[in-house]
């Protein structure tokens, strides 16, 4: 369906993204978020403005922030009468927040609007033993002190532990990384396929910093001022160096062909298009349309290939062939998963009895993937990895031209996977 | 703040300092803001002048008390400033008149009063010359007789000058914007196209673009900018992003994150602007700010250390600039103003500083050519040359070192990023077009450099 008003990317801005613990170990995902959408601001001169809304959200979320996206805004350069929502899809959650603002543009709803994403295993909620939690709500129920002191005498020792977060699925007690491992071998994914996936990741990513790609981007943040996970120097050797740690002692998935758990937050500021002319902003690229999908991994379903299920959806509906696009962008949750999906795409019996297509989706120029490195060498701060992507992706492809298309592929925890057609204005 | 300085600029620090013989520094009187006293005239050869000048600004005026008497005369109550019009004077017994109104304004003068004096740009003959820069003399003289943060200065006016033309300088030299301005002298023309009004807020919807703004003296450009109207455009290295951002949303302006040595730094400028502000939208105000020092005796100097001084200080704006003028969208307008930053350490050479001297005295060198390249797009180039300035960059210099830098000027004190800035301010005024080609030292009278 052609709306017709078209939502359209004006530009981003993310902060550097970097490993867990490290240099933002004491930043909340609200100073993350609040500084994301501050950068945001400055480039566009949007102090003081009000937006028709601010969607934001975060995987790893404290229940105190409930109406984190709202708080940011608060906190933030923009007009306090700015609205905001929080939206969660695991790691679909920055496209989605981009798409929801997107959506509500076409729709007139929205003039403007702001999609981002943040995330800090730094600070990840720790959540208390059931046994604790139990015998606080009885103590916080009781009416008197016997009847507390009662309660709270039930707490032993081993109730005392923390729980951190796990990146590990609900229903299968696998975490993503074995889900992956699996997924790679039943695919025939090789270690030196990945390996070099994840080298080209960080030389892609390396020269994009160096050309001043991202000088537009990002906004320096608590002194970092580069991707902190970025290894500029790494080699073949190095990577094949790495010890497996998914898939047992044969696994082909180590440390480097794998993502780490890192923080960061991104935001990309969307508008409709004749409002952003009017306004003075630019319009790099119009969001085209979007499919969101979901596979039964509990029943053997590859967990991250839901991604390929939507993007068969996504072309049919458009009626365009995958190799109709100027670049693609596929999230590198693992190297394997971007190689496991290349291979779906091209494989004729997936396409035949999973999508269900009389032949296969076929495949893409290794050239025109991930062109300024994903998430392998920048980071993968959950929440944020959409904004970082659908921001790159549309300044690449207003470079290369009006016209010109890019395919984002997002997978996500829960067999859920998020995809999109960009196309440069 | 060191230890040392902690202790001087504590309560008993200052009974230490007045035992030294270091006086309190005055707290000088800053912004749009006239004198408190009455503003007293004085035309010594029929000028008219300075009272067209005044008049336009709304000052009401009063005579100058004359010692031609016996007894010196002295002002019931304290003056505010003294404005001599010392057009026409050609003979050297003329010059008695300035002492004759100065007598009781130096001790009638308000604290942070001002003296302003008007003078002929161009002179013929050898007696009308000496006189010209005899008056010069006498105005850096009364500059480091003043106490109490009053300065005096010196203006050079071209002979068809109207009043219109001088406001924006008499203004600026009346109020607190010029509070760091003391014992200068600079020409003020008659421009080929008319001056703008004057007015509170002269930049109102101008863009003025600023280069390394996210700290320093460069944030206060902008402020200074902003608050007199203009959408600024905060220009710093990616790597300064964060305080950048910060500057740029505090004064509802936009951040460009742009290393100014990169190739297609004027490109990205124009491109940014015309992307933000529209492809009508030209630049009025461009300020080479950023800088950077790289200090090192000359037998310990590298090529790099060289290099990079007088890359990012001078080359980059001798690159930027013609990108600007060339009628691209997002550009430089007519009537734009561009403004340089030089230094007392370029104008006088300074141990430790061959490279940073080379690019700052280049700045002054690049500003007088330049201006006379585009005067006739009513284009107006000029610079400030700071003395001590109190910023991060002058915080880095030892205490003992940065006491002394402070004290060896007619004020007794670092200037404030506000004054180099307010300066910049008045060159970047539509008011201002008269005012090309002129370097003003924003430094107290700082020995160094004069
Ligand atoms: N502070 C003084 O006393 C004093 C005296 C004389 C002259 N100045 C001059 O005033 C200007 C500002 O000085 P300050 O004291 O505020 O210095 P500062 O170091 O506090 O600020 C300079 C700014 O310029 C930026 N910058 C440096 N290189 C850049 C580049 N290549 N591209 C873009 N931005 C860049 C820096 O990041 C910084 O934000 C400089 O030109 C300096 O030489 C200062």
């Amino acid at each position: 369906m052609k709306l017709p008003r078209s939502a359209v990317i004006v530009g981003g801005n993310r902060t550097p993204f970097v490993k867990a613990g490290g240099a933002y170990a004491q930043a909340s995902n609200l100073d993350l978020l609040t500084a994301a959408l501050d950068g945001l601001a400055a480039r566009f001169g949007l102090a003081g403005r009000r937006l028709d809304e601010v969607a934001g959200g975060a995987v790893l979320k404290h229940s105190a922030d409930f109406n984190l996206t709202r708080e940011a805004v608060l906190g933030s350069a923009l007009d306090p009468t700015t609205p905001a929502v929080d939206l969660q899809q695991a790691c679909g959650t920055g496209l989605e927040t981009v798409l929801y603002v997107a959506n509500k543009i076409a729709l007139g709803q929205a003039d403007s609007g702001i999609g981002a994403g943040v995330d800090s295993a730094s600070d990840a909620p720790i959540t208390v033993t059931d046994g604790l939690r139990r015998a606080l709500l009885a103590a916080n129920r009781a009416k008197t002190l016997p009847q507390r002191l009662e309660a709270l005498a039930r707490i032993r020792p081993h109730h005392l532990l923390p729980i951190a977060p796990q990146v590990v699925e609900p229903r299968t007690g696998l975490s993503m990384g074995e889900h992956q491992a699996a997924t790679t071998a039943s695919w025939g994914i090789t270690r030196a396929a990945q390996d070099e996936l994840a080298l080209t990741s960080h030389q892609n990513l390396a020269a994009a910093w160096d050309a001043g790609f991202f000088d537009d981007l990002v906004t320096a943040y608590h002194g970092v001022t580069r991707d902190g996970l970025l290894r500029a120097d790494t080699s073949a050797e190095k990577l094949a160096a790495l010890k497996p740690v998914f898939g047992g002692a044969e696994g082909t998935m180590t440390a480097g062909n794998s993502t780490a758990l890192t923080d960061g937050a991104a935001a990309v500021l969307l508008a409709e298009q004749s409002w952003a002319k009017a306004n003075g902003l630019p319009a790099l690229a119009r969001i085209v349309d979007a499919q969101v999908a979901a596979i039964d991994h509990t029943s053997g379903d590859d967990l991250l290939l839901a991604p390929a299920h939507a993007v068969a959806r996504l072309l049919e509906r458009q009626g365009m062939q995958l190799g109709d696009f100027a670049f693609y962008e596929i999230h590198e949750a693992f190297a394997g998963t971007v190689l496991a999906t290349l291979a779906a795409w091209e494989s004729a019996q997936f396409c035949s009895d999973r999508l269900g297509l009389a032949k296969p989706l076929g495949s893409i120029e290794r050239a025109k993937l991930n062109v300024h490195g994903s998430s392998l060498a920048a980071g993968h701060p959950f929440a944020a990895t959409g904004g970082r992507i659908v921001a790159s992706l549309a300044k690449t492809l207003h470079t290369e031209g009006s016209g010109a298309r890019g395919l984002v592929s997002i997978c996500a925890a829960g067999g859920q996977g998020v995809v999109a057609i960009l196309e440069a204005v | 703040m060191s230890v040392l300085e902690q202790l001087l600029y504590s309560a008993p620090g200052q009974l230490v300092a007045e035992k030294l013989g270091l006086p309190e520094p005055e707290v000088l009187r800053r912004g749009r803001k006239l004198p408190a006293g009455a503003v007293v005239t004085a035309a010594l050869a029929g000028s008219t002048l300075a009272t067209d000048t005044l008049a336009l600004l709304g000052v009401p005026i009063d005579s100058a008390l004359r010692d031609d008497g016996a007894e010196p005369p002295a002002y019931p109550e304290r003056i505010g400033a003294l404005v001599i019009d010392a057009r026409g004077l050609r003979q050297l017994v003329e010059l008695e008149g300035l002492r004759a109104v100065l007598r009781p304004a130096m001790k009638g003068l308000e604290a942070s009063g001002r003296v302003v004096v008007l003078a002929d740009a161009e002179v013929e003959g050898l007696e009308a010359n000496a006189v010209r820069q005899g008056l010069d003399g006498i105005n850096r003289t009364v500059g480091k007789e003043l106490r109490h943060g009053a300065t005096s200065n010196l203006i050079y006016c071209s002979p068809s000058i109207t009043g219109a033309e001088l406001a924006s300088t008499m203004s600026f030299l009346l109020e607190g914007r010029s509070a760091f301005v003391d014992g200068q002298s600079w020409t003020v023309g008659s421009p080929l196209t008319p001056p703008g009004e004057l007015a509170t807020r002269p930049l109102l919807d101008r863009i003025v673009v600023v280069t390394g703004s996210a700290r320093g003296i460069g944030a206060r450009i902008a402020g200074v900018a902003a608050r007199d109207g203009a959408k600024v455009v905060c220009v710093d290295v990616p790597a300064a992003g964060e305080a950048l951002a910060a500057v740029a949303n505090r004064l509802g302006g936009t951040a460009l994150q742009l290393d100014i040595t990169a190739a297609e730094a004027g490109e990205r400028i124009a491109a940014h602007v015309a992307s933000r502000y529209g492809e009508q939208a030209r630049i009025h105000g461009l300020v080479h700010n950023a800088g950077i020092t790289r200090d090192k005796l000359l037998a310990n100097t590298d090529a790099a250390r060289w290099g990079q001084v007088i890359e990012v200080n001078l080359a980059a704006q001798l690159r930027i600039n013609p990108v600007l003028l060339d009628g691209r969208p997002g550009g430089l307008g007519d009537d734009a103003r561009i403004v340089s930053i030089a230094s007392t350490s370029g104008i006088a050479g300074n141990r430790g500083q061959a490279n940073y001297a080379a690019s700052k005295a280049g700045v002054v060198g690049l500003v007088r050519a330049f201006a006379a390249e585009v005067a006739e797009r009513g284009i107006t180039v000029n610079a400030v040359a700071p003395g001590f300035i109190e910023t991060d960059m002058t915080a880095k210099i030892p205490f003992v070192q940065r006491e002394v830098f402070r004290r060896t000027n007619s004020l007794g004190q670092g200037g404030d990023p506000i004054d180099v800035a307010e300066t910049i301010g008045y060159f970047l005024d539509p008011a201002s077009a008269g005012v090309s080609g002129q370097v003003i030292r924003v430094c107290g009278q700082n020995l160094v450099g004069a």
